[in-house]
């Protein structure tokens, strides 16, 4: 992982070890983002490990805090899920049961 | 801020855009509005507000199990976008860690399989051995007893007095666990500083094994014989398939189909659509014609979709998908719980968006 610039409005961020998995999650949520202009990402190269993600921002963000407010967005979504999975389970298994005595 | 909320629930888009947003319509020979809005401004003209709300998000999304037994699972992820359902089920089949068997020290083989097809049928035999007890073993670490699992294979196929024939079938059932690790460590260089019985000691552990005792390795004549031994490691699927936790994973969306215009069910266009997809469609009490819920008519929805070809019908009824309500499918290979797998899912996304956030 590796950019230069931390106070930009707009940068290119070159994410190693990382493919469509997070770089689209993360395009999600920045499009979300209503100071962000513009957001894409692309690989260079299919057997590369690397994705190039693409930030601009209107200028109320730099691109870095952009990246790293849909970083949390993803985290917060992951919990949100993994809890509602759990209840989910508990639901299922305890409906089973009555219907099982 | 509460002002902006309320303006927010408010403003609402008119219904032909909302129905863009909402759905895929199916045509007879192309999907339309395949595409998600993601944007934050998309609709700022029309004073709806597109952006990321996270209390939106909690009121919305649902999970409901439709199935759920040892190997698969099925259920509904309803509120979240294609980026995040699809980031999941690339997790399920390249990213969550198993054990597979990576390397086989062969003994004697005289069987007529070769030893590199042996070896690579082994590699994909499932192993019940729960990953999170091991560590990933990094490539010029040595073997030990934290990230390596030893099984052994010992068979000879013999003719017994009656004239049948004994291990004349060679199956994963007899892959043999040595807890104590390699025999031959001064081939294998595996050497086991202490025995891993301890981490299987508890009542309800089992021992490590094939998760399926049935698999056929190799076949064999008498007097044929396979030693070997074979060393399980960590891995992930992206590495190798052998370490995918599942046979598959995927998602569909919801199909739906609407009745565009009130038409009465003794017309010609709709006694047509009923006697062409028996189920999906019945007369209401009003005898209008009226559609069922799309879900459990699969192969009646490609007959309608050829009907959509004709103007006749696609001006009456539509077919579509939700494009937020996916219908989720995970079969695991048998090592871990479907349930499981997602969860595990669910941490390595969340883990990845740490540690992005933590090294920028």
């Amino acid at each position: 992982m590796d950019s230069e610039a931390t106070d930009f409005f707009a940068a290119t961020f070159s994410i190693e070890e990382e493919d469509h998995t997070l770089a689209n999650g993360l395009r999600f949520f920045l499009n979300k983002n209503p100071h962000v202009s513009f957001c894409g990402y692309s690989m260079p190269h299919p057997s590369e490990e690397l994705v190039n993600l693409r930030v601009q921002t209107t200028g109320q963000v730099t691109a870095m805090e952009a990246v790293k407010a849909a970083c949390e967005d993803l985290q917060q979504v992951c919990g949100h899920m993994r809890s509602t999975l759990t209840a989910a389970v508990a639901a299922y298994q305890q409906g089973g049961q009555h219907k099982a005595s | 801020m509460g002002k902006d909320k309320e303006k927010k629930s408010k403003a609402k888009l008119p219904e032909h855009l909302q129905q863009r947003v909402d759905y895929v319509t199916c045509g007879d020979k192309l999907n339309y509005n395949v595409n998600t809005f993601t944007s934050a401004s998309t609709f700022t003209a029309m004073g709806v507000d597109n952006s990321w709300d996270f209390r939106n998000f909690q009121d919305n999304f649902k999970i409901v199990i439709n199935k759920l037994d040892k190997e698969v699972m099925e259920f509904d992820m309803i509120g979240v976008d294609p980026a995040i359902a699809n980031a999941l089920r690339r997790i399920l089949i390249a990213e969550v860690p198993t054990m597979a068997i990576e390397h086989v020290f062969i003994v004697n083989n005289t069987s007529i399989i070769q030893d590199e097809v042996m070896a690579h049928r082994l590699g994909l035999v499932p192993l019940l051995v729960p990953p999170h007890l091991f560590d990933e073993k990094v490539a010029e670490e040595a073997p030990s007893e934290k990230n390596t699992v030893v099984f052994k294979l010992d068979v000879t196929c013999k003719r017994k007095p009656d004239g049948s024939l004994e291990n004349d079938k060679v199956l994963s059932s007899q892959l043999v666990w040595l807890p104590a690790g390699s025999e031959l460590p001064e081939e294998t260089t595996c050497r086991f500083a202490s025995g891993q019985a301890h981490l299987f000691a508890e009542p309800d552990a089992q021992a490590p094994r094939a998760v399926h005792s049935d698999i056929l390795l190799a076949k064999l004549r008498p007097g044929q014989t396979i030693q070997l031994e074979a060393h399980a490691t960590k891995g992930i699927g992206k590495q190798h398939a052998k370490w995918s936790p599942v046979a598959t994973a995927w998602y569909r969306l919801q199909p739906e189909v609407h009745i565009l215009q009130k038409i009465s069910a003794d017309s010609e266009v709709a006694q047509e659509l009923m006697a062409t997809c028996p189920g999906l469609f019945a007369a209401d009490g009003e005898n209008n014609l009226r559609a069922n819920a799309a879900r459990g008519h699969e192969l009646v929805l490609e007959k309608l979709r050829r009907l959509m070809e004709q103007e006749r019908f696609s001006s009456v009824v539509a077919y579509r998908k939700r494009k937020d309500h996916f219908i989720f499918t995970i079969e695991s290979s048998g090592v871990l719980p479907p349930q499981e797998l997602l969860a595990q899912a669910l941490d390595i996304l969340q883990e990845k968006a740490r540690v992005l956030k933590e090294k920028l």
